[in-house]
């Protein structure tokens, strides 16, 4: 009995062994390429056909310059950020990576990331401040060249709006009234959900409120997360979900495709890139949809929030950062590089002159009836309010998940649910030394 | 004719040990050493300073026992404790009993299909836990349910079965759809292993069969029942896949739901992997306890059992 305990303990640690050194052997042949040509380089991303955009860099101006760029899969969000991290302690970080912006900081405060600001500063006119900014973290260095962004907009069922006559909202006031007039002409339907399971969209619709969550001042982070802006925006949704004018259900569950799918809701706050998330969730509903600049606060203005994009950034791992920034200048300046990235990835280029014509001239296909969908995003994207973004984004982002989501399933006050989310960021802060100012 | 020459002691000595290192090196590399690992961590943080941008902003520090008493004085990870301890008072009790109905009602000679039933029941076992959490999540959700569908139809109630109290029973269902099928086969096994003669003596004294597995197979496979009840406590405290796939579902599971799910919370998305060591630590200790705690306390029993 004893012998068959140890034996099986040493087969599975074998095993174990066998599946470490597994996924080991595959990270190491990273760095042997590295090492045999005059630059090889490896960029961990997520975003979809990247590899093949990379071909195009490896047969064209790769080959010339001598450069060669291997993608390598990875998870994104969270995930993603650990393992950069932990692969930078040991050293072992590729020369590439693909960041969303609200991780910069915490990447730039690990010390992962490399200031690029000689190697690609010029590129600053090709992109919007308000993105350019997020890349900066408002100081003189450069940490990364923006590759996409997610522009927030309003999407709604064109059909079910006339049946029901509902008017496109311009301001959330109108908002809030378009889903009380829906819940009278059809109880069962809501005009959309507040989710609290993506951080991501409270964060986009409080930057165009005009908050600035994290900023810097006198050597010392400033959260400002319960700020009036933010208070105001979350207010709002709390009043709409204890009113029971909108959902309170998560988004991304099959429920919420079906509520997509059958026009139990009708309308979806979201980014640019709806588009491709509605061809999974709802394919029934294909030319049925149309999309509209996001409400505003005061009428007439034309600003939006962000929810997502990325960037890309060279690591203090990399050997040759000269010629990583070089790829990274390619990948999101040359123009048959961003083509390439619409077409393959399906990404709302960052870079202002990609925003319209080129691959992005004709509207996506599930929006056929809105041929001029890309003309007016960029219309949109241009109000873009800058967002600002601390060290420790992931510690907020979750705190919104828990104390929102009680607050969503208790239909309670919101603002309180803030000042948790406040409160947490704060003492996350403290707690790991930062200079915080109150 | 002389003797062989008698083999050197110390040869016959040391050839125990040898066999024992393979065993011993795979234990301390892969096993103690992780452990130990952990544990150092478990003492240390991060010091930052100022704006903690740039190089050399961030340093790793002694910090004593700050992690844990920060761990132990976090409410979070004392109400995750809680809640699956409420998980498990519905999980191990009707999971183990159901699996010693169907072991007893297997054991039985009138029934059929025997080697059917039996994989019937042990099948759900096979599927990972992941898939399982998902297919239920997908049963749970209110407008893709077809037993909400049903209970609609046929005008009944529709709890919402992601939360509140039914969120627990619908958490315990799929620990119990997945677990009862492999203790069932331990149960099992031990049964088929009485001798037979026990039985034929019970039946020519007149017992009927409930009296027989009553009386007779219970008591004789309570190890394997202990057997089983130990394993279901380790399984419930480190209860994390299916809270995790449910967690996207509903609103009622927050990111902290049970113990594991804290830990893997600190340690991969708000990438603090000092308190998340230490709260693993704890996490193990308490297990060791209570999983020893009950083993003693059974074996004290059976011991005074066989002595009366």
């Amino acid at each position: 009995m004893k012998y068959r305990t140890v034996a099986v303990t040493t087969a599975a640690t074998l095993a174990a062994t066998a599946l470490l050194t597994g996924c080991g052997s595959s990270d190491d042949t990273g760095d042997e390429q590295a090492a045999s040509g005059p630059a090889s380089l490896t960029y961990w991303a997520w975003a979809p056909g990247l590899d093949k955009v990379a071909d195009i860099w490896n047969k064209g101006p790769g080959k010339e310059a001598g450069i060669t760029v291997t993608v390598k899969k990875q998870a994104s969000g969270d995930d993603l950020v650990t393992k950069i991290i932990t692969a930078a302690k040991a050293n072992k970080a590729p020369d590439l990576v693909q960041a969303e912006y609200q991780t910069l900081p915490t990447l730039v405060s690990n010390d992962v990331l490399a200031d690029i600001s000689e190697e690609a500063g010029d590129a600053k006119s090709q992109f919007a401040d308000g993105i350019w900014q997020q890349t900066t973290l408002g100081s003189d260095a450069l940490y990364a060249l923006p590759q996409d962004s997610g522009p927030l907009m309003f999407y709604y069922r064109q059909d079910l709006f006339k049946q029901y006559g509902l008017t496109v909202p311009t301001t959330w006031e109108e908002f809030a009234e378009t889903a009380r007039a829906l819940k009278k002409k059809a109880p069962d339907k809501d005009l959309t959900t507040f989710s609290s399971n993506d951080s991501g969209l409270f964060a986009g619709l409080s930057q165009q409120a005009g908050a600035k969550w994290w900023t810097t001042g006198d050597d010392k982070w400033k959260v400002a997360i319960d700020d009036p802006a933010t208070q105001k925006v979350a207010d709002f949704w709390g009043g709409l979900v204890k009113e029971g004018a909108i959902d309170n259900q998560p988004m991304y569950t099959p429920a919420w495709n079906k509520a997509l799918n059958t026009g139990k809701q009708v309308a979806w706050v979201s980014a640019v890139w709806a588009p491709g998330t509605l061809t999974t969730a709802a394919p029934e509903t294909k030319g049925k949809w149309a999309m509209a600049p996001l409400p505003q606060w005061t009428a007439g203005e034309n600003v939006t929030g962000s929810w997502g994009g990325s960037s890309t950034a060279v690591t203090n791992d990399s050997k040759n950062k000269k010629a990583a920034a070089t790829f990274a200048k390619w990948l999101n300046t040359d123009p048959a590089a961003l083509a390439a990235l619409v077409k393959e990835g399906g990404i709302y280029p960052a870079a202002t002159a990609a925003q319209t014509g080129g691959a992005l001239s004709q509207a996506p296909d599930y929006f056929s009836n809105q041929p001029d969908f890309y003309t007016e995003a960029a219309k949109i994207a241009q109000g873009t309010a800058p967002a600002s973004w601390g060290p420790n984004v992931n510690v907020a982002y979750t705190a919104f998940k828990d104390n929102f989501a009680q607050a969503a399933k208790n239909k309670s006050d919101f603002g309180t649910a803030l000042t948790a989310m406040q409160d947490a960021t704060v003492s996350d802060l403290k707690k790991q030394g930062f200079g915080v100012s109150e | 004719m002389t003797r062989a020459p008698r083999r050197r002691p110390y040869g016959v000595k040391s050839a125990p040990y040898a066999f024992l290192v393979p065993a011993t090196v795979l234990f301390l590399l892969f096993f103690a050493l992780p452990i130990g690992y952990a544990l150092y961590l478990s003492f240390r943080r991060t010091e930052v300073k100022g704006l903690g941008l740039g190089k050399g902003a961030r340093d790793e520090i002694w910090a004593g026992l700050a992690n844990y008493t920060d761990a132990l004085s976090d409410s979070e990870l004392l109400h995750g404790a809680l809640r699956i301890l409420g998980y498990g008072a519905i999980v191990v009790p009707v999971m183990l009993g159901l699996a010693l109905l169907f072991a007893l009602l297997l054991d039985t000679e009138q029934v059929r299909l025997r080697g059917f039933t039996r994989l019937a029941i042990f099948l759900p076992y096979a599927i990972p836990g992941v898939i399982a959490a998902l297919m239920w999540g997908f049963l749970y959700l209110p407008d893709v349910s077809p037993f909400l569908y049903l209970a609609d139809r046929v005008g009944l109630p529709q709890p919402d079965l992601l939360d509140g109290g039914p969120l627990y029973l619908s958490l315990a269902n799929i620990a119990v759809w997945g677990g009862t099928g492999f203790n069932m086969i331990v149960i099992y096994t031990s049964l088929r292993a009485i001798p037979v003669e026990i039985f034929e003596a019970a039946r020519l004294d007149g017992c009927s069969q409930l009296q027989i597995a009553l009386r007779i197979k219970i008591p004789m496979v309570a190890p394997s029942l202990i057997l089983t009840f130990f394993f279901s406590i380790i399984a419930t405290l480190q209860v994390f896949s299916e809270p995790t796939t449910l967690k996207p579902l509903t609103n009622s599971l927050s990111t902290t739901w049970s113990p594991l799910m804290k830990v893997y919370q600190d340690a991969f998305v708000n990438n603090d992997i000092y308190a998340a060591a230490a709260q693993a630590v704890i996490i193990a200790l308490a297990t060791l306890a209570l999983s020893f705690g009950f083993l003693k306390a059974a074996n004290s029993r059976t011991k005074q059992g066989d002595s009366r």
